[in-house]
């Protein structure tokens, strides 16, 4: 007899997981990829795991798609236990990986209708889903061409059509921007607003800040294995950094000065200084004003930049690095 | 019921296998069809020519290209099955990582197996089934029905071929150690397994060394069947051997590719 869990799941949970864990290796030799997260992911929201590479994003989505068993803790999807109930989780969920598992020998169509079938879903209904998603991803009129002639926007898009084949409940998005050029980053966004929009509960992981910023109602901050911050991404950069940041390079002139050494001289122009390898970021409410003070003190830095903070200032203020080292 | 039926996720992957065929059967023609029957003209037909039939040491053959016959079938059906098994599954797991994305989906690793494994019975009853058929005209058959229950034998040792490799398939980390096991492995098996002499010829010990492979047993019961010269305790063991070992492979073999994609 299978003990009860002691979770309770209401209807409205579309992934629930606590504690949980994943270790890859020999036992006495393992790594622990993640190591212990709690997450609930509630209908029609978007929910993004960010963190730079390696930080256990992947290995937590693909617990979540139902592929990889767990290593500890306890994880429902859609209320069902992915160890019992992987199928029927998976027949419902859409997937769309990171990197690209198109048969390229196949033709953008038969990509679709193939796919379409390992669902069970009848020959006539794939036929009519293939061409209402040809439309969505905007590929109709490249249906017969090869997935190799495709561009890398391109494939991506039909990766996306490709997941949503079965209507899924719950799409799972893991980097679905890495690699591409601005242009094919903003098209998919689009799309994949379109879908929030028809009310798709969405679930992404992406180290890029922009793209968090763009598509999710809220998300976790992930940096080796846990979960160091949660929540919308304006209430995150409310808690985490200042309305407003001064970015000071300073040029060969000062080489005699290491930014160690300058960061010193500003330090109490702001709530805090950031040292990266290529300039000075100065945390404050009031940006114009730092640079307006760091002048009077002598310093000529030899470009300076005001901006709003970002989600990359609060993974830098919560784990001391950089998202795209 | 948690699992999907086995039938049912096998059946799904239908249209997949389906457009697979369509894209290759042109390619498969020359190695299915053409390529086994030059060698019966060449070994059977012209260098039998050489060869005196005489039954006595033929196992029963009046011809050489009777004898050789029931042997290159079972042999090409090993080829067939090793050849669908070892590049092609590769590809599914590593270069095109299609089992990635079919896992991706209700399916399930046995289903996955199950539908390759499909494939590689359907490539080896059309090649078998054909290369009996053009076979017929040339008077090497004794009986009506032993041909037909020899065509079923080359599929069954087919398929025993068809389950190991494809495990063995599944452990490989890199197409590097194919090279060994056509050179060590296909080759001698090819050779010295009683396709192109009996392997009495090889002396006590390498004839029971013959008599132990796989092939071995494909080979001797095809060419039991289609000589009429049927020993059937003989064919009891070589069934028994062939089956046991198919269904071993198959668990070998699920095993192998389970632990191989989900991590």
């Amino acid at each position: 007899m299978l003990p009860v869990p002691d979770i309770s799941v209401e209807p409205e949970s579309m992934i629930l997981a606590r504690g949980l864990r994943k270790s890859f290796g020999r036992p006495g030799e393992e790594f622990e990829a993640v190591r212990g997260i709690d997450v609930d992911v509630r209908r029609g929201e978007a929910f993004g795991f960010l963190g730079p590479n390696g930080a256990g994003k992947s290995s937590t989505m693909r617990m979540i798609a139902a592929v990889s068993p767990i290593s500890g803790g306890e994880l429902r999807i859609l209320g069902l236990d992915p160890a019992t109930d992987g199928p029927a989780i998976r027949g419902r969920l859409g997937v769309c990986p990171q990197e690209d598992t198109l048969d390229t020998e196949l033709n953008v169509r038969d990509n679709l209708y193939i796919y379409g079938r390992y669902f069970g879903l009848p020959k006539g209904e794939v036929n009519a889903r293939v061409d209402e998603l040809l439309e969505f991803v905007q590929l109709t009129e490249k249906s017969r061409a090869k997935v190799e002639d495709l561009s890398g926007g391109m494939k991506r898009r039909l990766t996306i059509a490709r997941s949503l084949v079965n209507s899924p409940d719950l799409l799972l998005l893991d980097e679905p921007t890495t690699g591409l050029d601005p242009q094919a980053r903003h098209v998919l966004w689009d799309r994949l607003f379109r879908l929030k929009q028809a009310g798709v509960t969405l679930v992404l992981t992406t180290h890029y800040m922009d793209e968090a910023e763009q598509l999710c109602d809220r998300l976790v901050v992930m940096d080796k294995g846990l979960i160091v911050a949660e929540g919308s991404p304006l209430q995150l950069i409310r808690d985490h950094s200042t309305r407003e940041v001064a970015e000071l390079r300073f040029g060969v002139a000062e080489a005699g000065e290491s930014h160690a050494a300058l960061a010193e001289k500003v330090a109490d122009l702001g709530e805090r200084v950031e040292v990266l390898p290529d300039r000075l970021l100065v945390y404050s409410d009031d940006g114009d004003e730092v640079v307006a003070r760091v002048h009077e003190r002598g310093l000529a830095p030899v470009a300076t930049l005001v901006r709003r903070s970002s989600l990359e200032d609060v993974f830098l203020r919560l784990t001391g690095r950089t998202l795209v080292d | 019921m948690p699992d999907l039926a086995f039938a049912t996720g096998v059946r799904r992957q239908a249209d997949y296998w389906l457009t697979v065929y369509k894209r290759t059967w042109r390619a498969s023609v020359i190695s299915s069809f053409v390529a086994p029957l030059f060698y019966v003209v060449a070994m059977g037909v012209l260098l039998g020519g050489f060869i005196e039939g005489d039954p006595d040491q033929l196992e029963g053959a009046t011809s050489y290209l009777a004898f050789v016959v029931p042997g290159l079938v079972a042999a090409h059906a090993m080829q067939t099955a090793v050849g669908e098994t070892t590049y092609p599954v590769m590809g599914l797991i590593k270069w095109q990582r299609v089992y990635d994305s079919m896992l991706a989906t209700p399916l399930q690793v046995q289903h996955l197996a199950g539908a390759t494994l499909s494939f590689v019975a359907f490539r080896l009853i059309t090649t078998c089934g054909v290369y009996m058929l053009v076979l017929a005209p040339f008077g090497v058959f004794e009986s009506w029905w032993g041909p037909i229950l020899a065509f079923v034998a080359q599929v069954l040792v087919g398929m025993t071929f068809a389950a190991w490799v494809y495990g063995f398939t599944a452990r490989l980390d890199d197409e590097q150690a194919f090279g060994v096991l056509f050179r060590i492995g296909v080759f001698p098996l090819f050779l010295f397994s009683g396709a192109f002499f009996p392997v009495d010829n090889l002396g006590d010990v390498g004839s029971w060394a013959a008599r132990i492979t796989p092939l071995w047993h494909g080979v001797n019961l095809s060419r039991m069947l289609c000589l009429d010269q049927v020993d059937w305790s003989t064919a009891a063991i070589n069934v028994t051997v062939l089956v046991v070992l198919l269904v071993a492979g198959w668990f070998w073999a699920l095993a192998g590719l389970r632990k191989r994609l989900s991590s």
